[in-house]
């Protein structure tokens, strides 16, 4: 038709070409591709949740009474912040044996080395190395299991208390936590503990579960197929975001 | 990397290339490394005296630690200027905030503590 190609003169010719203009998508912002970008400003979002959660930490925690005197006369109260190290203090399999943050300490260091691991798998990805990619990503996903069951180890030991247990107001001895009573000391400490690693639990779950797939998808050739690993590096920043989040997490809650 | 891409496609044909990992373990031992560090300066400098020295010093090396990876791991460093300043803005904003609420916080603290005296 003559009346569209005099309104339209240069639609027709270059209708099969690629879009090259800075207007019709053929500009890459920030020069990183659409999916990564995304993952940027999705991760950048994810802080702010994170970065909420900390703060009113920080605010609540700043807000009550600190414990003043020799760290070694402590004791649970609902007066005070409990000091991290006294209420993180067991090791799965050593009973009663006191030892403080050791088992944070080695959730940690297993999450580090699950970023070590991811880190590794991206690299393979650049090379096309199909079995280095399946290898690292079946260690990255063995590493975060392991963290999630650790997690849930802290979170048991957490919700049934110290033997001892602290004496609370009505005159009962209460043992462990739940989200209106517990025996560490006021009642939002457990409020936040549950709160702040539990989302970032989730965090983790999820990551594992985009990690299964992305070990489905490289065994089956779906990236091989597509001709770059980029799925990988996409879940590769979500992956270090998590361990990222809990290097703060571990400062915040267990250290400070 | 903007141009991975390019660069994986010469790799479709022919030998694998051979793995170039140096780089990253030597970040993970620094990363165990500064874990450790604060792991002993919690316990080393336990005392209420230094706490406040104690606390800038474990912010300060998470702070390293989380350069280390959101740069190395994370390959920020190898991105354009203009999305680290999209990711590095907000985030000192989000310091700001936390700086900010925790002042609020003491001083809500002192105001409830010395109510009724």
């Amino acid at each position: 038709m003559a009346q569209t190609t005099t309104l339209q003169p240069t639609a027709a010719p270059t209708h099969d070409a690629p879009r090259t203009g800075n207007w019709d998508g053929g500009n890459e912002p920030f020069k990183a591709s659409y999916g990564k970008l995304m993952m940027w400003i999705f991760l950048l979002s994810d802080a702010f949740t994170f970065g909420a959660f900390l703060t009113a930490y920080g605010m609540i925690r700043h807000k009550h009474e600190v414990f003043v005197g020799e760290a070694s006369a402590f004791h649970f109260s609902t007066k005070w912040w409990p000091i991290p190290d006294h209420v993180f203090n067991a090791f799965p399999g050593m009973g009663h044996a006191n030892v403080p943050l050791g088992f944070v300490a080695l959730m940690t260091m297993i999450l580090i080395f699950s970023s070590v691991t991811m880190v590794l798998a991206v690299e393979a990805g650049h090379r096309m190395d199909k079995k280095d990619v399946q290898k690292w990503l079946l260690w990255t996903i063995l590493f975060g299991s392991i963290f999630l069951c650790s997690q849930a180890w802290e979170w048991g030991h957490f919700i049934r208390g110290h033997e001892e247990g602290t004496l609370m107001a009505d005159g009962t001895v209460f043992h462990g936590a739940n989200l209106a009573v517990n025996q560490y000391g006021p009642v939002l400490f457990a409020d936040l503990f549950f709160f702040i690693t539990g989302f970032h639990g989730t965090h983790v779950f999820s990551g594992v579960c985009l990690l299964i797939w992305c070990f489905v998808a490289t065994t089956n050739g779906t990236f091989e197929k597509r001709g770059h690993y980029e799925m990988i590096e996409k879940i590769g920043l979500y992956w270090h975001f998590v361990d990222l989040v809990w290097v703060f997490v571990f400062t915040f809650f267990y250290l400070v | 990397m903007a141009s991975h891409a390019a660069t994986d496609h010469a790799n479709l044909t022919g030998e694998l290339a051979k793995p170039n990992t140096g780089r990253i373990w030597r970040i993970f031992f620094v990363l165990v490394g500064i874990t450790a560090l604060e792991f002993a300066i919690t316990f080393a400098l336990e005392a209420q005296h230094f706490r406040t020295m104690r606390n800038s010093i474990l912010i300060g090396l998470t702070i390293l630690k989380a350069f280390f990876i959101v740069g190395e791991f994370m390959h920020l460093k190898q991105e354009t200027k203009g999305l680290i300043w999209m990711v590095l803005v907000p985030t000192v904003l989000l310091i700001w905030l936390l700086v900010a609420l925790v002042t609020e916080g003491s001083a809500i603290g002192e105001t409830l503590a010395h109510m009724f005296s």
